[in-house]
């Protein structure tokens, strides 16, 4: 790699030759400001806010324009200041500031950048895009006349995600972002994954909001409202309250639940349990039986759609298990409620999930059991901070609580469930027990882990049996591996899991914004995941799911034994094809 | 005066043998003989600049295109004229087919490259079955296909329709539309010429200039330069529009007058003055009658904040309002924007707003800043060359008309 000397606003620096100028202002202590960039995903050089100058008066834009031997960059001339100011306050014009009353105040880029600024109105005539907004989708909400056109959602749709569900249409004034043929997101490709929400610089994206139905159901005493936590949601959720990434808030999250006073408040992480006896039951089934293998996790919602949508013809691949959050809830509405002597339809069951998608799965009529919905409700990481702040709950300083019995216990193969890698870990720690009919003490499997887009692998179990598996993470790189297995390279493969999300749920289009600067800096899909092996190898006491000495009892009183009758009718599904 | 048009009305433009006939494909032959080296010296001696508006080195960018390695290269003729009041390209591909064909093909030559577009405007479909049967015979003829002429180079070339988009003329937009997407320019760098259409090293070459490169070749370099100015070579294709009594296409050596050039349009129409001119399309400087003693190089009209651009003039009589003019200019522009980027897109915008202030004589001090901040923000942050030029007839207009932009509620004048 070639270097070259740059000098920035009067700063001498040597950096390779191929870096954007922006990155190198930040090496020379300075920050550009920015809108459309996005690290990695995004330099489309659209907003023009992250303009320099780089010798001459010439103008560039700092996202992407590279650095070169002797450039003497000016990051903050008046010019500059002048030019930055006009061009924020067109955006402005172009934009519904409703900020009192929108749900990305203070964590609004624009907004921030405005008060950097010191635009206090803009001078130029307010005109923005008054389509109505789309509420067809039960996951996400577009309001365009908050829309900045910056792209990113855009970016992230079609090159993260490679689903195009997101494009611009039209020209001029009249662009804006929208699904093919002008459809409403709820008849589009959308898989309702919410990554264009997290990568949103302002209020134009945001998760269909059910806090006001929490709400009813919790302040109605005819109801017994239970709620479960997803292992993705405790390793976020103090970011919402200030506290540095990657700090887990389990114990003061379940005192904050039972403060808004919820009547049991349980670990989707037991679920988790659960979901990998069945799963790796009917897994060790297909390989006696060789059939319709390799098998692929049905976790992801966002990646059930995906599968539902762009390859339908590789559906009978996928487990026939529901996702950990629906397990809970159609134990809970059964078990649960048989032993507590509770109606089930008296009983409302709210999921804290990291994920947009998830509020698609709760309305799947095929979920439902006897007619009743597993879950009733699901909110995000984000709209249960909503609800604590409202409360007046002063997240930070509570004492850490512990979850209610039974369903409350967990184990560390759960917990890890959060991270990409973590289903295809907790599966092999008990598939190998199973297999070699022992306690194993080798279970940390890091091949697994990590966030590289695709990780492939074998395992040897036993001697005699060794398995191939994949792991891939984001719309890209599931394509990537359903393209290999559509074309039939991967039929010697055992298992594949696969997750909507880049980094996995840790990363989920339902946990707090982080914005676009902070992710030049860090990759929270490795700093949230921290908190969850962090948990798994120094918090909890089981570390296998079969060894979750609740969910044994279960299978013992209850469902009989994995995949038995009862476990299919409660905790197995189908899938539709949607092409 | 004839150079470039020396073929014009000598044959039916149809007709490759009558084409043959008037010298046809010597450029060419030229070409070969000398090789590509030393035909782009020619062709830098020529001092020729690119003919669609960005006024770049033509050889230079020959020699540019010559350097990049791939797998594939391309040369684009950007046929996508669409710049208002400019229609001198269309009279090139209608009356002279084979000689822009001549110029691609040692264009091509030159860059080593062996696959050739023609990107022509939508709204030029009744010339597309022209342009296709042209290419055909010369291919029947031997100068396209494989082997060309026993050089052992070959060279095609297929004909692109755009969609009707005004920025595709810009190289990056149109390389977006020949891949199927919508036409908005990209993110420089990396450049065209490296990475452009497929993202294949592309020379993206005016219709005019390389009609201009075969007749250079034809005539030889010298009789190209000993038309025009010393620093200002050769002849330009010029369209003349608006209040003339015969609007048309007239080839004019460099160092005419604005003046003298127009009266080849024979005149105002009905005997009235001229108000003023917009020269160079719709984001070309607009000036006063004062300044038509003003020589017509790029030398001259860039020192009125003007520029030749694709050769437009459009002329404005006594009675027409400079104002209304920029208003239709603005909404030219507001149609047109692609909208990727905010400088263009909200730019134009906001000064529809403004513009209409100034005619209501409403404006403020406040609007007189706004008006020259956007303006200055537009040209310097734009993403495309578009983008940056689109506020020049604003300015000007400014510049030499500052009456009209009086404020409101007094005859104060800023």
């Amino acid at each position: 790699m070639k270097y070259c000397n740059v000098t920035i606003d009067g700063v001498k620096i040597n950096v390779p030759d191929d870096m954007m100028i922006l990155d190198a202002a930040k090496q020379a202590g300075i920050i550009v400001p920015t809108l459309c960039h996005l690290k990695g995903i995004s330099a489309t050089g659209a907003c023009r806010v992250c303009i320099v100058e780089t010798g001459g008066g010439k103008v560039q834009t700092a996202c992407s324009f590279p650095v070169a031997e002797g450039m003497m960059v000016k990051t903050n001339t008046p010019k500059i200041r002048e030019m930055r100011k006009t061009i924020l306050e067109m955006i402005i014009a172009n934009h519904n500031a409703e900020c009192t009353t929108c749900v990305r105040s203070q964590s609004c880029e624009l907004q921030s950048l405005a008060m950097i600024y010191g635009i206090e109105d803009s001078h130029f005539k307010k005109k923005f895009n008054q389509e109505p907004v789309d509420m067809s989708s039960a996951t996400i909400v577009r309001d365009q006349s908050k829309c900045i056109l910056c792209g990113r959602c855009v970016s992230v749709c079609n090159g993260v995600q490679n689903i195009g569900a997101l494009g611009f249409i039209g020209r001029s004034i009249d662009m804006h972002v929208g699904l093919a043929y002008e459809h409403q997101l709820s008849e589009s490709t959308c898989i309702n994954c919410g990554q264009c929400i997290v990568n949103c610089p302002v209020g134009a994206l945001k998760e269909r909001d059910y806090l006001s139905e929490v709400q009813l159901a919790l302040d109605d005493p005819t109801f017994t409202v239970v709620v479960q936590t997803a292992p993705a949601v405790r390793a976020a959720l103090g970011e919402v309250f200030g506290l540095p990434m990657g700090t887990p808030v389990t114990g003061k999250m379940v005192a904050s639940l039972k403060r808004l006073g919820f009547d049991y408040v349980f670990d989707t992480d037991f679920a988790a349990d659960v979901c990998i006896m069945e799963e790796g039951t009917e897994l060790l089934n297909r390989i006696r039986a060789g059939a319709h293998l390799p098998m692929i996790t049905s976790c992801s919602p966002g990646w059930v759609k995906y599968a539902e949508t762009f390859y339908p013809e590789l559906l009978p691949h996928m487990s026939s298990c529901k996702s950990p959050q629906n397990m809970m809830g159609a134990l809970l509405k059964s078990h649960f409620a048989e032993i507590k002597g509770i109606d089930p339809a008296k009983m409302i069951v709210v999921s804290v999930m990291p994920c947009t998608a998830k509020k698609f799965e709760v309305e799947r009529q095929e979920l439902e059991v006897d007619g009743i919905r597993d879950v009733d409700f699901s909110i995000t990481t984000r709209e249960l901070g909503r609800l604590i702040k409202k409360a007046g709950i002063d997240f930070k300083y509570l004492n850490d609580e512990k979850f209610d019995d039974f369903y409350g216990d967990s184990t560390g193969a759960a917990v890890i469930f959060g991270a990409t890698g973590g289903v295809m870990e907790a599966a092999l720690r008990t598939v190998a027990d199973i297999i070699n009919g022992n306690d194993l003490k080798e279970i940390e499997y890091t091949v697994v882990r990590g966030i590289q887009g695709v990780k492939e692998a074998k395992v040897q179990v036993t001697p005699d049996f060794t398995a191939k598996i994949a792991v891939a993470h984001g719309g890209k790189n599931m394509h990537f591996v359903m393209d290999k297995l559509a074309k039939g390279e991967l039929s010697d493969y055992h298992f594949i899991e696969l997750m909507a999300c880049p980094g996995g749920c840790v990363n989920g289009g339902g946990q707090p914004i982080v914005d676009a600067k902070a992710k030049m800096h860090i990759d929270l899909r490795v700093e949230r995941a921290k908190a969850l092996y962090h948990e798994d190898s120094n918090i909890l006491h089981y570390r296998k799911s079969h060894h979750n000495p609740s969910v044994m009892k279960l299978y013992e009183t209850y469902l009989d034994a994995p995949n038995s009758h009862k476990a299919h009718h409660l905790l197995h599904t189908s899938y539709q094809r949607r092409d | 005066m004839k150079f470039i048009t020396a073929n014009f009305d000598q044959y039916d433009g149809k007709d490759i043998q009558a084409y043959i006939g008037l010298d046809g494909f010597s450029g060419l032959k030229k070409a070969i003989e000398m090789g590509p080296l030393a035909t782009i010296e020619e062709v830098k001696e020529s001092g020729l600049q690119g003919r669609g508006g960005a006024e770049y080195p033509t050889g230079r960018k020959i020699e540019q295109a010559r350097i990049e390695k791939a797998e594939r290269k391309f040369v684009i003729c950007n046929a996508d004229e669409g710049e208002p009041g400019t229609f001198k390209d269309r009279e090139l591909i209608k009356k002279d087919i084979y000689q822009l064909i001549e110029g691609m093909i040692i264009v091509a030559y030159c860059a080593n490259a062996n696959e050739g577009v023609i990107y022509c405007r939508e709204e030029y479909d009744w010339m597309h079955e022209h342009i296709c049967t042209s290419i055909l015979k010369c291919k029947e003829m031997g100068y396209l296909g494989d082997n060309i002429l026993d050089t052992g180079f070959s060279f095609e070339i297929s004909l692109f329709s755009g969609a009707g988009s005004y920025v595709c003329g810009e190289g990056f937009a149109m390389c977006e539309s020949m891949e199927g997407k919508s036409g908005r320019p990209r993110s420089k760098p990396p450049y065209v010429k490296q990475e452009g259409y497929l993202n294949y090293p592309t020379l993206v070459i005016n219709v005019e200039t390389l009609s201009a490169i075969t007749a250079i070749m034809k005539f030889g370099t010298s009789n190209f330069t000993d038309l025009g100015t010393p620093d200002c070579p050769g002849t330009k294709v010029i369209s003349i529009s608006g209040k003339v009594n015969k609007p048309g296409v007239y080839e004019v050596p460099f160092g005419k007058t604005l003046e003298e050039i127009i009266a080849l349009a024979e005149g105002v129409k009905g005997d009235k003055r001229i108000g003023f001119v917009q020269i160079g399309g719709a984001s070309g400087g607009i000036l006063p009658e004062s300044a038509l003693k003003t020589q017509f190089t790029y030398r001259e009209l860039k020192s009125k904040q003007v520029s030749v651009g694709s050769g437009a003039i459009v002329v404005a009589d006594e009675d027409d309002n400079i104002l209304d003019y920029l208003e239709n200019v603005g909404q030219f522009f507001i149609h047109e924007s692609c909208g990727k980027c905010v400088p263009c897109r909200e730019g134009n915008r906001q000064l529809e707003i403004l513009l209409g202030k100034f005619k209501h004589k409403t404006a403020t001090i406040d609007d007189v800043k706004m008006y020259k901040d956007i303006l200055d923000m537009m040209s310097e942050a734009s993403l495309c060359g578009s983008g940056r030029t689109e506020p020049v007839p604003f300015k000007t207009a400014f510049t030499y008309f500052e009456d009209a932009f009086a404020l409101g509620g007094s005859h104060e004048i800023l």
